[in-house]
């Protein structure tokens, strides 16, 4: 393929009809992208003889100023301004027909502050784009200048954990199961089981909403009485985190107020309800001094498969800066995808102060954060006590480990089942914190706290053998560091 | 009741020798140890109060057991805890924060319920001790 600059200029470029998108400008190899720039990486897959070049540059075209045909009121702008530029192509490794195209964006593209219109433009029609197999959205570079348009998360790691007053290990939750048909009644038997028991959170499932077998309002009503309940008999403060979701934004604000009202310190929200709703939430939760939580619903249908859609690292980094508290984003060892190394890239781009690029880990640019607070990472789906010490050495202290059938389904109770996930929590910190090798000694250091402790030993028992080993469909492409310009 | 703030309540009360090697860790992380005591463990008491300040300069785990022993001998009635603090950028707060003396019987907390309209309740959660003046409410 031809890799030099093919950019057609003067009156030549703006003859009506149609050219390729690499004469047009949308494809210059010798761009510098400036500092304030955004840079996306895309994998794109071209339908079989269509140049990556030309296939880059379509995207550059397609996702910024681009029609399918010359136009000449290009001419009343600063057209070379506001085109993105691809700027870089480079083959992915151990494939035949996929190409990282790096494309840089100018900031005056996009209104500050609006996750809704970055993704418009950068996740626009370009995905449905005819020329190309398929469009992965890889990463972004987000300038510290546009990163400073935005809220970012309401609470923040360090906030929350002050007004929860629990510090220096991971947080413990739950989700309640069934997740579908409890009444008000018995929800909240099962929040105050296991808060008592230990927990610092639970959680309703993503789908939780209000249905016939129970209103949001009983629902709310029930979890608090149980959360003042178990923190009077713990002495500890606990939360449970209210689903919000609702069909509109008005439906959402009058029940995040009641949560408010009735005195909850959290509420949640999920992924499907669109950027724009989170952003508002964000905005509420900030006012009301309430934590966020998100669920990530409906990710996987755009973020699993490795040639079409949206990494989950890039929905990472629009929830920080769109301004959530929590996200779930992996366990590694549970029953949902999840490689070690990729979720360890999701995790970063949670916590850091500033990501560094670091291929292995799928994440292609430094990323500042200036600032912004962090993101609580949450590990839900298929954890159970006896992975604590590859839980903690994987994910480290800043995460909320969510065991939901390890807490409800013990064998002798819930607030049993909650006894050890806390214990188990707790003596693997202790062990780590005095230099320990927990990785090597975690089952030992488990089967000895369960000596002084029958839940844990029960739980111990039940899920000795439990793992889910299965092949990851998104792992990074590069096994080791490289330099992407 | 056991009050279960802190971050190693559900294991057995922590042997000073233990208590010596999370003093370690935080020494080891740059962190300043910090030893506070109460008698009113409400799980929204922030301020206990502070026995002397942060522990800046004090560099081995085996000066701050001292300065715990003192503590313990003057209020061991109460509540004691370690906590550890970080001045990095972006952190600037608590690292690790556990109980290391507790009162010898814990009497729990009360909650009262205050009913509103609509099913509405307005919770209080109050330590049973604390019916009693500051000093007066554990047994010695």
């Amino acid at each position: 393929m031809d890799t030099g600059s093919q950019t057609v200029t003067g009156k030549e470029r703006y003859k009506s009809g149609v050219m390729e998108y690499k004469k047009m400008g949308y494809w210059e190899p010798d761009y510098q992208p400036k500092e304030t720039d955004v840079i996306a990486c895309f994998r794109i897959t071209p339908q079989d003889g269509v140049d990556p070049i030309e296939a880059a540059a379509a995207v550059a075209g397609e996702s910024s100023t681009a029609t399918w045909t010359v136009v000449w009121t290009d001419r009343l702008t600063a057209a070379e301004k506001y085109r993105a530029k691809a700027y870089r192509v480079d083959k992915v490794p151990n494939t035949t027909d996929q190409y990282f195209a790096y494309i840089a964006y100018d900031l005056d593209l996009f209104e500050p502050g609006s996750i809704a219109n970055l993704t418009a433009s950068i996740i626009g029609n370009v995905f449905g784009f005819k020329p190309l197999k398929g469009l992965r959205l890889e990463d972004m570079r987000l300038p510290t200048a546009y990163v400073k348009t935005f809220q970012g998360p309401a609470t923040g790691i360090v906030v929350e954990r002050e007004r929860l007053d629990k510090f220096g290990r991971p947080l413990l939750g739950a989700t309640v199961k069934p997740k579908l048909g409890l009444s008000g009644r018995n929800y909240g038997r099962v929040v105050y089981e296991a808060l008592k028991g230990g927990l610092d959170f639970t959680k309703d499932d993503e789908n939780i909403n209000s249905q016939p077998f129970m209103d949001w309002r009983e629902r709310f009503l029930y979890c608090m009485e149980a959360v003042n309940k178990a923190q009077a008999a713990t002495g500890e403060i606990k939360g449970t985190y209210l689903n919000v979701t609702a069909a509109t934004m008005e439906d959402m604000y009058e029940r995040a107020e009641f949560a408010a009202e009735l005195g909850s310190n959290i509420v949640m929200i999920d992924l499907v309800i669109g950027w724009t709703a989170m952003q508002s939430m964000a905005k509420w939760a900030r006012k009301k001094n309430m934590i966020l939580h998100l669920h990530r619903a409906g990710h996987s249908t755009y973020t699993r498969q490795k040639t079409h859609g949206v990494s989950f690292r890039v929905i990472a980094k629009w929830a920080r800066l769109a301004g959530v508290d929590h996200i779930h984003a992996g366990t590694v060892v549970g029953k949902l995808e999840g490689d070690p190394a990729t979720t360890r890239g999701y995790y970063d781009i949670c916590r850091n102060e500033f990501t560094e690029q670091r291929l292995e880990n799928g994440i292609f640019f430094d990323q500042p954060w200036a600032s912004l607070n962090k993101m609580m990472p949450v590990a839900s789906g298929g954890i159970h006590a006896g992975q604590m010490h590859q839980l903690i050495d994987l994910l480290a202290e800043d995460v909320v480990l969510q065991f939901g059938g390890g807490t409800i389904g013990h064998p002798m109770g819930i607030a049993a089942g909650a006894t050890a996930n806390r214990v188990a929590l707790e003596c693997m910190i202790l062990a780590r914190n005095e230099g320990r090798d927990i990785v090597r000694e975690g089952p030992d250091i488990l089967n000895e706290a369960a000596k002084t402790c029958s839940p844990l030993k029960a739980a111990l028992d039940t899920w000795k053998d439990v793992t889910f080993n299965y092949t990851s469909t998104d792992s990074p492409d590069y096994a080791v560091t490289a330099t992407a310009a | 009741m056991r009050m279960t703030q802190g971050t190693f309540s559900f294991l057995p009360d922590l042997t000073d020798e233990q208590i010596g090697r999370q003093i370690q860790y935080c020494l080891d992380n740059g962190w300043a140890v910090n030893l506070e005591y109460t008698d009113d463990p409400h799980p929204r008491n922030t301020y206990w109060e502070m026995w002397g300040q942060p522990m800046f300069d004090i560099a081995d785990a085996a000066g701050i057991m001292m300065e715990l022993q003192s503590c313990r001998k003057a209020y061991g009635d109460r509540y004691i805890r370690l906590s550890a603090f970080d001045s990095t950028h972006g952190w600037e707060s608590v690292k690790l924060s556990f109980i290391v003396n507790r009162p010898k019987e814990e009497p729990g907390f009360r909650l009262r319920r205050q009913e509103g309209n609509g099913r509405n309740m307005r919770y209080t959660t109050e330590p049973y001790a604390d019916a009693r003046p500051e000093g007066e409410r554990y047994a010695v």
